[in-house]
């Protein structure tokens, strides 16, 4: 019979570190996912994750057992892959003179005939990684979570640990930063 | 351009491509490894350990400064008692001056 999270979580907690190892197999697949969004190399991911992984087995004890493990597990990552954002601001001033030819491809499709550049193409989705890179961490965050992942600003709120209004003025804020970044991209190849 | 559109797009094209979950090999196995490599650290453990440790020291300090109060006569007050002295002194002028007048 498979082991309850509850009865996982109370093992690990008297000191049998094996039972970890089941919760670390359920949910690696979601976390790897989440660390995909804010990480491009395989190597930061995976430090990411193993990040989250030693964090929420240090402060299992403060599991509470009112909410799923899973969104106290979530919101662990939600603040680890924030902290790597923060910790790693690479230059944002980046230009985008150094755009893959797919790239300038999809972009000059657009520009010609918008409804011809597909959505699911594979440059569409580099572009949008290479303008999310030149986000605040904040911004970065509340663009990933609120428009991509479709997350509520009440859900954002809970994850991030900010406050309601503090999620829609960063929302605001994010979303002219990511203005001016498409300004700026399409300034520098159009004109 | 429309830059408007462009954002809807380039946001369409993330929601239509969500990043792989893909787990490397083995990787639960790596993580138990390093967590048996390094075992969970609890700090309110480590804090009530170290206030228990300290309460013996503490117990025979309070026992030696009590014992030396209670042994130690509560003799005069000291010959060099500094607020005497400046006292004292600042009366020295005054005092000599009353002499004075009252030898004349």
């Amino acid at each position: 019979m498979e082991r309850t999270e509850t009865d996982l979580v109370t093992a690990v907690l008297r000191g049998d570190t094996a039972s970890f190892e089941p919760l670390v197999a359920r949910y690696s697949p979601r976390l790897f996912a989440t660390a995909r969004r804010y990480a491009r190399r395989e190597s930061e991911v995976e430090d990411i994750v193993q990040e989250i992984w030693v964090k929420a087995f240090r402060k299992l004890s403060s599991f509470r057992r009112e909410a799923p493990f899973e969104h106290w597990l979530m919101r662990l990552a939600v603040h680890t892959c924030y902290d790597f954002l923060r910790a790693h601001q690479r230059s944002r001033e980046a230009a985008f003179s150094d755009l893959f030819e797919p790239e300038e491809d999809w972009l000059e499709r657009f520009v010609s005939q918008p409804s011809s550049a597909a959505e699911d193409a594979q440059a569409a989705r580099q572009l949008v990684g290479r303008v999310l890179e030149q986000l605040s961490p904040a911004g970065r965050l509340v663009i990933t979570l609120l428009e991509i992942e479709e997350r509520s600003v009440k859900e954002i709120a809970g994850l991030t640990g900010w406050s309601v209004p503090l999620v829609k003025v960063r929302a605001f804020r994010a979303r002219a930063e990511m203005r001016r970044v498409l300004a700026k991209m399409t300034k520098e190849k159009y004109l | 351009m429309n830059q408007a559109e462009l954002h809807r797009k380039l946001i369409a094209a993330a929601r239509r491509n969500p990043p792989s979950e893909r787990v490397p090999h083995a990787f639960e196995k790596r993580i138990l490894a390093r967590l048996r490599a390094c075992p969970m650290v609890d700090h309110w453990a480590l804090w009530s350990q170290a206030l228990w440790r300290a309460v013996a020291p503490c117990a025979a300090i309070m026992l030696l400064l009590g014992a030396w109060w209670w042994f130690t006569p509560a003799g005069a007050p000291p010959a060099n008692d500094l607020s005497q002295d400046l006292e004292n002194t600042m009366l020295a002028a005054a005092e000599s001056e009353q002499s004075l007048d009252f030898s004349r």
